[in-house]
């Protein structure tokens, strides 16, 4: 994919094609992620992508037992948590993902700090249902961001 | 402000879940209610404007437009109707576009209210409707509104050492304050509902749970299921239908209406980012700001403020909101709840009225039910609720929007 305009469906499009990108300010140097087509620090709209290392670490997080009913769809419910959480990328940016290779079952083991690395094996099955689904993207079936412990 | 207002009258449906009520049905009990608490009375014709908030109508009852559907239901037609948006916080906003419209000139007397109708739906339906408000992001990797503030909750856990038991503490004021009021949803406290399943428990012959205190029943996942660990079901507020509304009048006029006016002496108003943006994850960015502006509006600090209703959707936000208030240090607020601080009795009340736990949280209706319960308080009007032995002057409300992306600080007084 050649350079895109600064957009949610580009940063999607970088996911399904298995690539983290942010976008850095031209002017003030700040990385943006998910990206921004304007620099809420500077306010200037000149935005360059740039790739992410795909490395971070876990600030937050929840086991969700009670999900929309398109997780419900994917074989979530009561006995099937899974875990969701708030990632701090090392580039210094916070991202929100899905957390797998982690017990949902119990959360309270699950650790803030947690290491993690960037998993592009869900992401992509996603982005080919995408492609299947005459209805339109909905949350589900859009390309999201999953990490799983490094 | 140019002109100083008043609330002149104030009512609210109750709050529960209706098979047989609809949003216009909601919106006339309690406006029926608000007609009958202005004291010397007034005729409906004399209402300039109509504001009123609203989050999922459009969703969940396939209906938009619902400022001049509600002027029809309430005849109020041609006057001019506004309906206000900021997710769980809009009827805040319509309070807050009311005072505008009052303090400005351009009218005297406003209706303000807001209303939902969630109850017809499913809860998946009603957790994905209501996670349309937060980000897009935290929609595709799963997140619900629960799921949000149970991530913000580790992260308050993991900073200030806090734990599961300290949101017990905030669910056993929230119930016990709700037993008090009789539109609430939930009116029983949490020991009165440990009675009722041990008798259930017995009369089916099967094994009697062995709890002791609330916190042993709060701690039992069987009795208190997770939800978006940490927020269990008795951390998050239901799903409600009900209304609320209330007659703003320019503040010359309200002697006109009723010898015991309540006076908006602040508003303020905040956005915020996005959870994975947010300066901090233990703290509402916005409501720091709102708090600040409808302080610096009526010349008071936190201090000032006797007591509070704080949006509660969830337990652990009622600890983060006395802290952005300013009502207690940030990473102490959880502290003051297991103090008893803001119980009825302490020295901060915080959500005399059951909160949106117990009250119920039907989320339009919710920023202007906030400050009906200030407004009885403040006019003793309270019922057994009342706030003890305290002349009270000066209450606040607070209600965000989403998961944080919008909130609104109101300050009343009664002078």
């Amino acid at each position: 994919m050649s350079e895109s305009i600064v957009s949610d469906h580009a940063f999607e499009q970088y996911l399904a094609e298995g690539r983290l990108m942010g976008v850095r300010c031209v002017g003030c140097a700040a990385i943006w992620v998910p990206p921004r087509a304007l620099c809420p620090d500077c306010h200037m709209g000149d935005m360059e992508w740039i790739p992410m290392v795909g490395t971070g670490k876990l600030m937050a997080f929840t086991s969700i037992f009670i999900g929309p009913p398109w997780m419900a769809q994917q074989g979530f419910d009561r006995q099937h948590p899974y875990c969701t959480g708030v990632v701090e990328l090392d580039e210094g940016p916070r991202v929100v993902a899905r957390i797998d290779g982690v017990d949902a079952s119990h959360p309270e083991d699950i650790k803030i700090g947690l290491p993690l690395l960037v998993d592009f094996d869900d992401v992509t099955l996603d982005a080919s249902r995408e492609s299947l689904d005459a209805s339109g993207p909905t949350s589900d079936l859009r390309p999201h961001l999953v990490f799983k412990p490094r | 402000m140019g002109r100083n207002v008043a609330i002149a009258g104030a009512g609210m449906s109750d709050f529960g879940m209706f098979s047989d009520r609809d949003s216009k049905n909601l919106f006339v009990d309690a406006f029926e209610e608000m007609r009958g608490s202005v004291d010397k009375g007034f005729d409906a014709n004399a209402i300039d404007a109509l504001y009123v908030g609203n989050f999922t109508n459009d969703l969940f009852v396939k209906q938009s437009h619902w400022g001049a559907v509600l002027a029809d239901a309430l005849g109020l037609i041609p006057k001019p109707a506004t309906r206000t948006e900021g997710a769980c916080a809009s009827s805040a906003l319509a309070f807050r576009e009311a005072v505008f419209a009052i303090a400005s000139g351009f009218y005297d007397v406003v209706l303000v209210g807001g209303f939902e109708d969630m109850s017809k739906r499913t809860t998946e339906e009603v957790t994905e409707g209501l996670a349309l408000a937060s980000s897009p992001y935290e929609g595709a990797a799963g997140f619900t509104f629960p799921g949000v503030f149970g991530a913000m909750a580790t992260a308050y856990f993991e900073r200030y050492g806090a734990t599961r038991e300290h949101l017990m503490d905030v669910t056993i004021k929230s119930h016990d304050n709700a037993r008090f009021n009789p539109k609430a949803q939930h009116q029983r406290s949490i020991r009165q509902i440990m009675e009722s399943r041990r008798k259930r428990a017995q009369a089916k012959g099967g094994p009697v749970p062995a709890w002791e205190t609330e916190k042993d029943f709060l701690a039992d996942a069987q009795a208190n299921p997770p939800i978006a660990w940490p927020m269990h079901l008795f951390d998050c507020s239901p799903i409600s239908d009900g209304a609320a509304c209330m007659l703003l009048v320019a503040e010359e006029l309200a002697t006109s209406f009723t010898d015991t006016p309540i006076h908006v002496r602040g508003i303020g108003q905040g956005s915020g980012r996005a959870l994975h943006a947010a300066d901090e994850l233990t703290s509402f960015e916005a409501t720091r700001a709102a708090a600040q502006e409808a302080y610096q509006m009526a010349g008071v600090d936190a201090g000032d403020i006797q007591f509070a209703e704080v949006h509660d959707c969830f337990s652990i936000a009622e600890i983060m909101h006395t802290e952005d208030l300013g009502f207690f240090a940030a990473g102490t607020g959880h502290k003051a709840a297991a103090e008893g601080l803001t119980r009825r009795d302490g020295s901060k009340p915080i959500n005399t009225s059951g909160g949106l736990k117990c009250k119920g949280h039907p989320v339009g209706a919710t920023g202007v039910a906030q400050m009906i319960e200030v407004w009885h308080q403040l006019r003793q009007t309270a019922g057994e609720r009342q706030i003890p032995n305290r002349n009270l002057q000066i209450g606040a409300t607070q209600s965000i929007g989403g998961t944080g992306g919008t909130c609104a600080v109101t300050i009343l007084e009664r002078r």
